[in-house]
């Protein structure tokens, strides 16, 4: 089965700007707050991949680990404008931690 | 500790060696499964590491020609030029079965044919800087699905192994232990039934031979005064 999906963008308006170029789905957020809402409701619609600032992530970690075990939508973190928080490798060794039972890499 | 508010009959007996030799089976599968999925977890992981600080880096890039350009440009005429996209994507997801566990597949078509395609705006009014930024935006944005893809799959493998990981340990130092006592308990019951059963009986055959004996012992007695 093969069906059709969106590819969204959740940040602050400077870090998802230049997403709209590529036709993606762009929303720009301010709040963390706000962000939440704007997942939450593009988890319910047709959305496979949300890549999401880091900037905003750290303030939700309850809804990244509410999708984390969904086929989707996918909540990718990205780096905003800020510079890479660390929190996307974060969750691949918190991934690792998991599945193994302790940090083996 | 065992459960031991079994009955200790043969039926039962019998029942739970099928169940020992059930999960003795499942054991092996399930350990078989989780070294399997371990193995393909850690290549995935691998990746995703990789091309994880390749896009961050690449992202970071990416960001900084977007602020050169608004810094060359006003906020009103840089969302002007981006308003309204001439590109657009189209994705589509496949799952692929790895050990079982469901992972995405992504896959996209865009609109226009040629990557270099991707401008909305007239290169009149917008800095160069923004051509440069949406240029490799659109270079890292291929990478950026194939992290998406990766990384999703990562996720739910290490849910799969982790569940495996429990359903092998609860077998290993729960099930087929509770079993085993179990039945070592319900075979020593039926051994001392056994037993006892033996012991009644010669018991029995003792007091019949006695009775036996007196009886014979009494007529003997009754002759032998008849006789005098």
């Amino acid at each position: 089965m093969a069906a059709t999906y969106q590819i969204a963008v959740v940040g602050d308006w400077e870090s998802v700007m230049g997403f709209r170029a590529l036709g993606l789905d762009t929303y720009p957020v301010a709040s963390a707050d706000e962000a939440r809402e704007t997942v939450r409701d593009l988890a319910k619609t047709d959305c496979a991949v949300i890549y999401l600032t880091e900037t905003l992530a750290k303030d939700m970690e309850d809804v990244l680990a509410r999708y984390k075990d969904e086929l989707h939508p996918a909540i990718i973190l990205i780096p905003g404008r800020e510079g890479p928080l660390g929190i996307g490798k974060n969750n691949i060794q918190r991934a690792i931690e998991r599945a193994v039972g302790a940090d083996i890499l | 500790m065992a459960n031991i508010t079994v009955t200790p009959t043969r039926m039962e007996l019998t029942r739970l060696k099928g169940k020992l030799k059930t999960a003795r089976r499942g054991h092996k599968l399930l350990k078989d499964k989780r070294d399997g999925l371990m193995k393909q977890f850690l290549e995935t992981v691998r990746e995703v590491r990789a091309l994880r600080s390749e896009v961050e880096e690449e992202l970071m890039t990416v960001h900084r020609s977007f602020t050169v350009a608004s810094a060359l440009m006003s906020s009103e005429a840089l969302e002007q030029a981006l308003l309204y996209p001439k590109q657009s994507v189209v994705l589509t997801q496949t799952t692929k079965n790895i050990m079982s566990v469901n992972v995405p597949v992504f896959d996209f078509q865009t609109k226009t044919k040629s990557d270099a395609d991707i401008y909305p705006y007239g290169f009149a009014a917008t800095s160069g800087e923004l051509d440069a930024a949406v240029d490799a935006l659109g270079r890292v944005f291929r990478k950026m699905l194939k992290l998406a893809e990766i990384e999703k799959s990562a996720q739910l493998m290490a849910e799969e192994i982790e569940k495996t990981r429990r359903r092998v340990n609860a077998l290993e130092y729960v099930v087929i232990p509770n079993t085993e006592e179990t039945i070592r308990y319900i075979t020593m019951k039926l051994d001392e039934n056994d037993r006892a059963t033996t012991t009644r009986l010669m018991k029995v055959k003792d007091m019949i031979l006695k009775q036996a004996i007196e009886e014979k012992q009494a007529q003997t007695a009754e002759m032998l005064e008849n006789f005098s």
